[in-house]
């Protein structure tokens, strides 16, 4: 065999290894049967709570939809980052064009495992990075309630990114590097009962750090900048800092947090913006105990001074 | 009438003034809503005592400073940024929608006026009314800025 031959199926085997090397460690991981164990049954009034934290409906009921309208969820909401348009889909009960035929381990699978029935990574636009603390009891919840709502039938477009991000396999490597259950804020085991739960509405289901921490350039959250603020994803504009670092809201007490959760309000009446108008009034479908959890939360998280840039001066560029 | 035409012409120089910075003067019409919109918050909440007097006089505050947004005048061409705007682009690139949306929180302060509520429930609902507008606006046309 010559030495170009050799070569070639020198790289032709290494190709091969890259590649079963990449098949291995790209594969889909779903839940595992003891996992699946801790479904039950579901409940769905506790469900409603549940979808309501984990604001499904902001990006799955049609863009711009009030009062019952919200429980159609047809999507369509597109999502422009730079990575590319990513589109919400119909997850609706229809059971060809939404998640009707679904069932409850199919469900878990894609909420806190970020993989479709068919076996597909679902990519990280559907925050399942969070979601991926959820308790599997809650999921069989929210599965459960959303068993209660309309089908809608309509197919939505498919998402349009640009090469890499449009390969859905690579997703599985991103996922071996940053899907964990675990925490992101390590609490005192005496922590007060309230930070506990708020970390988990926070962390998971609320899904909070997804806009409002900063990401790296792989588009993984900055755990050293959790809650730090943010430049939005879409377009101009920030997402404020909500640590009691520099630029955050270390002036605002606890009541302040969650009357704003629940009123829209700052402390100096201010009013909710941009897309926290719509996490906003999910927020205030929860329980006052939820809301105080939060906040408890919020105010336990480590401070960090603003994770966006400060804004250049526009008077300096124009006189 | 040399004085008369001094005083006219001050007075157009005073206006200009006023008008050469319309983001402040946007700004300060904001500030002074979420300041008349806190005196009452508590009360509506049933967390402070109802006084219908205190609260109409509020009402009237709100409603004299949501008359005051000029669309034309306070975010003309040219205040897109300046200053520490936090105004969308948005305003500029849909001026009828934003318009509307300013018509309709002219019009429900007015009605909060006319509402006088006469107790903490009819607050509620006048406070709900008029506040919703808040987040209704900010959410298109506000942009948070580092």
């Amino acid at each position: 065999m010559g030495i170009v031959a050799r070569l070639a199926s020198g790289a032709v085997a290494l190709c091969a290894v890259g590649g079963a090397t990449f098949w291995f460690l790209t594969a889909p991981v779903r839940l595992e049967p003891e996992e699946l164990a801790g479904l039950g049954t579901g409940d769905a009034a506790k469900g409603e709570r549940i979808f309501w934290a984990g604001g499904c409906a902001s990006c799955h009921a049609r863009p711009n939809a009030e009062g019952d309208a919200k429980l159609e969820l047809a999507g369509g909401l597109e999502l422009k980052t730079p990575f590319g348009t990513f589109v919400a889909p119909n997850i609706s009960q229809d059971e060809n064009d939404g998640i009707g035929a679904w069932s409850a381990e199919d469900f878990a699978n894609a909420v806190i495992r970020g993989v479709s029935p068919s076996g597909q990574h679902l990519y990280p636009a559907f925050p399942y990075t969070s979601y991926a603390r959820m308790k599997p009891a809650d999921v069989a919840d929210l599965y459960v309630f959303m068993k209660t709502l309309p089908a809608v039938s309509g197919k939505t477009p498919d998402h349009s990114l640009s090469f890499p991000f449009n390969i859905r396999r690579g997703v599985g490597l991103w996922k071996r590097l940053y899907l964990t259950t675990e925490p992101v804020v390590t609490l005192d085991e005496a922590a007060p009962e309230p930070a506990m739960l708020g970390r988990y509405l926070v962390e998971g289901p609320g899904h909070c750090g997804e806009c409002h921490t900063p990401r790296e350039f792989s588009g993984a959250a900055r755990a050293s900048q959790w809650l730090a603020g943010a430049t939005a994803a879409e377009g101009d504009g920030i997402v404020p800092n909500i640590t009691s670092g520099e630029g955050g809201i270390g002036g605002w007490s606890e009541d302040d947090i969650a009357n704003y959760l629940e009123t829209g309000f700052t402390p100096d009446y201010d009013s909710v913006g941009g897309s926290m108008v719509e996490v906003q009034k999910n927020m205030a479908r929860l329980t006052a105990e939820d809301r105080a959890a939060i906040a408890a939360y919020l105010k336990a998280v480590p401070p960090h001074p603003n994770g966006f840039p400060p804004r250049k001066t526009q008077q300096a560029v124009t006189e | 009438m040399r004085k008369l035409v001094l005083a006219v012409s001050m007075l157009a120089f005073a206006s200009s003034a006023v008008m050469a910075d319309p983001i402040a003067q946007r700004q300060a019409i904001m500030k002074a809503n979420g300041k008349a919109l806190k005196s009452i918050a508590a009360i509506a909440k049933g967390e402070k005592p109802f006084d219908a007097e205190f609260v109409l006089a509020a009402l009237k505050t709100l409603n004299e400073e949501a008359q005051q947004i000029d669309v034309a005048a306070l975010f003309p061409q040219g205040s897109e940024t300046g200053g520490d705007t936090t105004a969308s682009p948005k305003i500029w690139k849909d001026m009828p929608g934003f318009q509307k949306a300013v018509d309709k929180f002219k019009a429900d302060t007015a009605a909060a006026v006319a509402a006088a509520p006469a107790d903490v429930g009819a607050l509620k609902a006048e406070f709900g009314k008029v506040s919703q507008n808040c987040g209704s606006c900010h959410e298109s046309f506000r942009l948070k800025k580092g």
